[in-house]
């Protein structure tokens, strides 16, 4: 579900191939008949934006058909875990969970804890525009005592029993009702999947961006995550919710680390809006659990710094903890957009990154960029965004002021590197042809300018240069460029001062021993001359010699929970990791996840903290209390359990809570040319999604400047039913103009049966598709996608909703005629020239002055105090 | 030692892979660089096998009309296939080729010497699959089985660069086992799955294919000819050759071939006749039995039908007329 595994991910889904020839069943839930679905035993086909209802009913079915995995789910996830009084669900609240301030649009999360404990959710400014709690971080206080239980699964307000009454009315009609497929498609779906869980079988969900890419996205996944969990289906080989990466290092760059509120290790970043980052102490405190693997957390954030800052970083500095930037707001892509428009943000560097195509509200993006002083776009080709300033709908370039500066960019064999795949695995490749002309690596990029800016900074003594100076940076150079090994061994950590590589992150210390640039590729690189990312020896089956999988070499995650909580295998037929009682240690074809000589029958003491607070059988040891959370009670902003809510633009009411029809805390952007479709508007009455095709990749700009991909799609095109196209008299392979209120774009029409209107609550709904590959540069060119799409996010990761929204298609080339019907038109690029913009720097600095005088960055984005030639608004979030 | 594909179709996951390695090694420039219009026939946008394209990834929707809520889509399906030279074991082109270009490999490939070719056409006429193309040079192209990498040990660059594996290479023997197999295997969970290409397919294709419909509905004839078909016993090919080049038999001939073929809507129809085919219609321009229809008797009709026409093998050797060769009594 929530992934087109064959068409997006082919060279993956070889093994999805081979388990089929195996017997292995596939079956593909989605809105579309995709090249994934030619080749699964079954499709259902569902109305985009409505998996939640889909995935609880199989919650709903697996719970009042008794089909859970009992010793599993007793043992192994907080099911007999009793939650606060202050918790109300959104079955009692209308669709609302408890702690919701209409006004913010924001949850207070704490009373959503267990029972007993503290709920900690950090203290913020009053300012603060993000939640820095992070799902899998603490948030809740364990350190009192450990959660109270009920193992009988009685207790009203146990997790069990919530989760029960929440899914209650899940039915299979209801999920009919919802997602528009038949009761009997969803029934057969759910028995296949009960049939193929327990003992001896496993069965395992696959998804995308076709899950994340929604208002409610991470609650999508985690719906999965109940599912699985009741059937037992984590940590067991054949099981679990595999995540299919986008390009082939977006692991490695989550992992490595260019999200704004990650550090290197999923250690979470600074916030100047979280009181308690003030200091290291108050990070480490407010940020790491007590309990479970991440009280490790010190010895790896100190080692962190030991790396970035190395002398420079000592006990007396808290190991250069200061040095780090600290985030003042929600940085993600969209919010820096939308500060980019209004000219917060001065200078934007894109490498490998095309928003002025790939950008959701694509239009508005551009514009954004029409408001910088200058931008660095380093890519293989002159990609649309390196010509935002040249694009179809500027009036006239010459008045755009941002100067531009394109590097070219070296290619993947032409340099050393690593690959981090869908399954933390970590491929070395080398180097095997030198770039053309002057084309770089990124590495090359990155190391330049940092010698540059370093020797800039020289001598400084102003503070805010600090960080630049104390940065350590001496990785072997060849021919000027860093040498991709020493930065993976500085990733895989060394002792101080002897520069010793450490084989594992056992070995790390929080006294300034060791340094370490990311403590979950530890390992990595155990010792002089043995990068084990370039291993290649593969067996039948697990294949530990086959390159590195972090953290450990671990291929499974979790896999304690591949045996029994007495340490026996599940069954023999899924024996994978198991306690030998003779060898007193865990045993079997996997690195074991868990200590290796603790016994299963090792009984936690809570006071103790760490590893020792766990007992022998709690396998989910990265949560404070070793268990898969059913329920989550800290570290989600939108609610501890997933809730059917409609997307931000949808055809219908939502069937469940029809008083709260959409997430109610999703992010919103009250910005220019960005007006939503409300719920059931009848001018836009289709659904759409967009996605990716085999033949192109994302924005198109490594695939269509190639001659042969771009043959093979050569145009921008629409999938629609006969039946809508019957209706709008659209034919085949003609042209037809898609609008929403943010853009009109034109494109050609495929007409294909493989599309079908749904039948949802009485009426028809017909939902269309578009790729987004195209632009106005390359071998082929052609309208962007992305310029009908919405700025409209997740709360909880900032993600967007091109999965889902809301449009109106017609026969031919109209877009000029339809945008101008449109009220609120988007308008294109804004004209800034340098004398605007020069006035506008002044406003600008006045405005950091007084936002820094009252102490709330945050608010420059909220209200900025100097003028602009575009009308503004608040952005929720 | 005969080398040789093994296409696999069920396996074809339709991602051009093989196309774009097979562009990439042989450096065949796409059509007019790239800038072509979308065919509005699925995803296929290259249209046809031609001297430029020697893969080609056919892509058939096979969908009823009524699609809606109640209805598992039964019997709907969207078929991929990798198309390529079939390096027949009795080449029409190679019958024909009057220069004596196309030759026999020492891997039982056919291959087009371009210093020998002198583009007088005959082998596309003589192909009975519309392989053979002629290029802006005058020449004849076509897949060359990756001659070059098979002379360096190395396996052609499609199936290599194939994900799924759903195109193998090999010795054709040994790749017909694993077909058989594979055959046996669909077959017993009711897939009328065959092999095309055996035997009795103008005496073998060293590059067959596992097909689970009729030949036509993947643009493959039912009934391929060879040059050598209509010629009277005894007759030498050498004089073939001379009628072929001499006369309008060519054009005969490729008519023939393509009322054969019928799965391939000719390119100027316009795009509306294009694929929606309900399990009636089986493909674009089919008229076979629909998905799910005993494809079994079907074939047999068909081979029976075809050894019939030839007049080679009058008498059918075991039920059906196949021999078991075609694999569709396994
Ligand atoms: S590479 Fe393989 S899977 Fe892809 S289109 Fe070609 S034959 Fe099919």
């Amino acid at each position: 579900m929530g992934s087109n595994f064959a068409e997006c991910h082919p060279v993956g889904f070889r093994w999805a191939m081979k388990a089929r020839e195996r017997g292995c069943k596939l079956i593909h839930v989605d809105p579309r008949f995709t090249r994934t679905s030619a080749m699964c035993d079954l499709h259902v086909a569902l109305r985009a934006g409505t998996d939640i209802a889909f995935l609880g009913g199989l919650v709903n079915h697996i719970i009042s058909h008794d089909r859970w995995f009992k010793e599993y789910v007793l043992h192994y996830t907080n099911a007999a875990t009793i939650v606060a009084e202050t918790f109300q669900d959104t079955e009692d609240l209308d669709g609302l969970f408890s702690g919701f301030d209409p006004e913010s649009r924001r949850y207070d999360t704490k009373v959503w804890a267990y029972e007993g404990t503290v709920a900690g959710q950090p203290e913020l400014d009053k300012s603060a525009n993000q939640p820095p709690a992070k799902e899998g971080q603490p948030g809740v206080d364990f350190r009192r005592m450990p959660p109270r239980t009920d193992p009988t699964l009685q207790h009203p307000r146990c997790v069990f029993q919530i989760l029960k009454r929440h899914y209650a009315r899940y039915t299979p009609e209801m999920v009919s009702r919802i997602c528009g497929c038949s009761e009997a498609q969803f029934l057969q779906v759910a028995e296949a999947l009960c049939d193929n869980s327990g003992r001896e079988r496993t069965s395992a969900f696959v998804y995308a961006v076709g899950w994340t890419q929604h208002t409610v996205g991470v609650q999508y996944i985690r719906t999965a995550t109940i599912v699985q969990a009741l059937l037992g289906n984590v940590g067991r080989p054949g099981g679990g919710i595999l995540a299919l990466r986008g390009h082939a290092t977006i692991q490695g760059s989550t992992d490595i680390a260019t999200l704004y509120n990650l550090l290197p290790g999923y250690l979470p970043a600074p916030s100047a809006q979280v009181r308690a980052h003030d200091t290291l102490e108050g990070w480490l405190a407010n940020e790491m659990p007590t309990t479970g693997w991440w009280a490790n957390g010190r010895k790896y954030m100190v080692s962190f710094l030991k790396a970035w800052y190395g002398a420079a970083a000592t006990a007396e500095n808290e190991w250069g903890y200061q040095f780090l930037p600290k985030n003042v707001g929600d940085h993600s892509h969209m919010p820096m957009f939308v500060a980019m428009h209004q000219r917060v943000l001065r200078g934007f560097m894109a490498m490998g990154q095309n928003p002025a195509v790939g950008g959701q509200n694509a239009v508005f993006q551009r514009g954004a960029m029409a408001q910088l002083e200058w931008l660095v776009v380093k890519d293989l080709f002159v990609t649309e965004t390196a010509d935002f300033w040249n694009a179809p709908d500027v009036e006239d370039p010459s008045a755009i002021g941002t100067e531009v500066f394109f590097f070219p960019s070296a290619s993947v064999p032409e340099m050393d590197g690593s690959f981090t795949n869908t399954q933390r695995l970590v491929q070395w490749h080398e180097k095997a042809i030198e770039s053309p002309g002057d084309c770089r690596s990124d590495l090359w990029f990155t190391h330049q300018l940092v010698k540059r800016l370093k020797k800039l900074y020289q001598g400084s003594t102003n503070p805010n240069d600090a960080p630049f100076l104390a940065m350590e940076w001496n990785f072997e150079e060849v021919d000027g460029e860093a040498s991709a090994e020493s930065v993976l061994r500085e990733i895989n950590g060394y002792t101080l001062p002897d520069r010793k590589l450490v084989k594992s992150f056992g070995d790390l210390r929080d006294d300034g021993s060791t340094a370490s640039g990311a403590w979950i590729y530890t390992g990595i690189y155990p010792e002089e001359g043995r990068n084990l990312a370039a291993a290649r020896d593969a067996d039948e089956y697990v294949s530990l010699g086959w390159a590195f999988a972090w953290p450990a070499n671990r291929r499974i995650l979790y896999n304690r929970a591949s045996a029994d909580p007495s340490g026996r295998p599940w069954s023999d037929r899924k024996r994978y990791v198991w306690w030998d009682d003779g060898r007193r240690e865990w045993v079997g074809y996997d690195v074991p996840d868990f200590p290796s000589t603790k016994p299963p029958t090792a009984k936690g003491v809570w006071a103790k903290g760490g590893m020792d607070a766990l007992d022998g059988d709690a396998p989910f040891i990265m949560k404070p209390d070793g268990k898969i959370w059913l329920y989550v009670p800290s570290g989600l902003v939108d609610g501890p359990l997933p809730t059917h809510y409609e997307p931000w633009e949808s055809p219908v009411d939502n069937a469940l809570y029809p008083k709260h029809p959409r997430n109610p805390a999703a992010k919103t952007f009250n910005v220019v040319g960005n007006r939503y479709i409300d719920p059931g508007d009848p001018a836009f009455p289709i659904v759409i999604s967009t996605y990716r095709l085999t033949e192109h990749h994302l924005s198109g700009a490594m695939t269509r400047w190639l001659p042969w991909l771009a043959s093979l799609m050569p145009e921008l095109f629409i999938e629609i039913s006969p039946e809508l196209a019957g209706e709008r008299g659209i034919t085949n392979a003609g042209w037809v103009t898609v609008a929403t209120p943010r853009g009109a774009v034109e494109c050609k029409a495929l007409v294909t049966r493989r599309m079908r209107p749904f039948q949802v609550m009485g009426r028809t709904v017909h939902q269309v598709g578009m790729p987004f590959h195209w632009g106005y540069r390359g071998v082929v060119t052609g309208g962007v996608t992305n310029e009908l799409a919405a700025l409209v996010a997740d709360p909880n990761v900032t993600i967007h909703e091109a999965k889902v929204f809301m449009c109106q298609v017609e026969a031919g080339r109209n877009a000029k005629a339809v945008l101008a019907r449109l009220e609120d038109a988007p308008r294109p690029v804004p004209h800034v020239g340098r004398r605007e913009r020069q006035a506008a720097e002044a406003n600008i600095d006045r405005a950091i002055e007084l936002a820094e005088a009252a102490g709330s960055p945050a608010e420059i984005l909220v209200e900025p105090p100097f003028p602009l030639d575009q009308p503004l608004g608040v952005y929720h979030g | 030692m005969a080398k040789g594909f093994y296409t696999d179709t069920t396996i074809c996951i339709g991602c051009k892979a093989c196309q774009t390695a097979c562009h990439q090694w042989n450096e065949l420039p796409a059509v007019n660089d790239g800038q072509v219009e979308l065919t509005g026939n699925s995803y296929d946008n290259t249209g046809r096998l031609s001297a430029l394209d020697w893969r080609h990834v056919r892509f058939i929707e096979q969908f009823p009309e009524d699609r809606s809520q109640d209805g598992f889509l039964h019997g709907s399906r969207w078929l991929m296939m990798s198309d390529v030279c079939k390096h027949c074991v009795k080449a029409g082109c190679l019958e024909v080729c009057p220069t004596g270009a196309i030759i026999r490999t020492e891997f039982d490939s056919v291959f087009i010497q371009q210093d020998v070719c002198n583009g007088c056409r005959a082998c596309i006429a003589a192909c009975p699959f519309g392989v053979v193309d002629v290029g802006q040079d005058g020449k004849a192209h076509k897949c060359t089985l990756c001659y070059d990498r098979l002379q360096h040990g190395m396996e052609p660059a499609c199936a290599q660069a194939c994900p799924t594996d759903s195109i193998r290479f090999g010795e054709v023997s040994e790749l017909m086992v694993l077909a058989d197999q594979r055959v046996a295997d669909l077959r017993a969970e009711g897939v009328p799955a065959y092999v095309y290409g055996k035997e009795e397919i103008v005496g073998g294709l060293n590059c067959f294919f596992l097909l689970v419909d009729k030949p036509e509905v993947y643009g493959m004839p039912a009934d391929p000819r060879l040059p050598s078909d209509n010629v009277p016993e005894g007759l030498g090919l050498s004089a073939l050759t001379a009628a072929v080049v001499a006369a309008g038999s060519v054009v005969a001939f490729r008519k023939e071939r393509m009322d054969g073929m019928g799965g391939e809507p000719p390119p100027d129809t316009g795009p509306d006749t294009v694929p929606h085919t309900g399990p009636g219609g089986g493909s674009p321009g089919g008229g076979g039995p629909p998905p799910g229809v005993d494809l079994v008797a079907f074939m047999s009709a068909v081979h029976g039908a075809n050894e019939t026409a030839r007049g080679r093998r009058a008498e059918p050797k075991a039920e059906g007329g196949c021999g078991g060769a075609c694999g569709c009594h396994a």
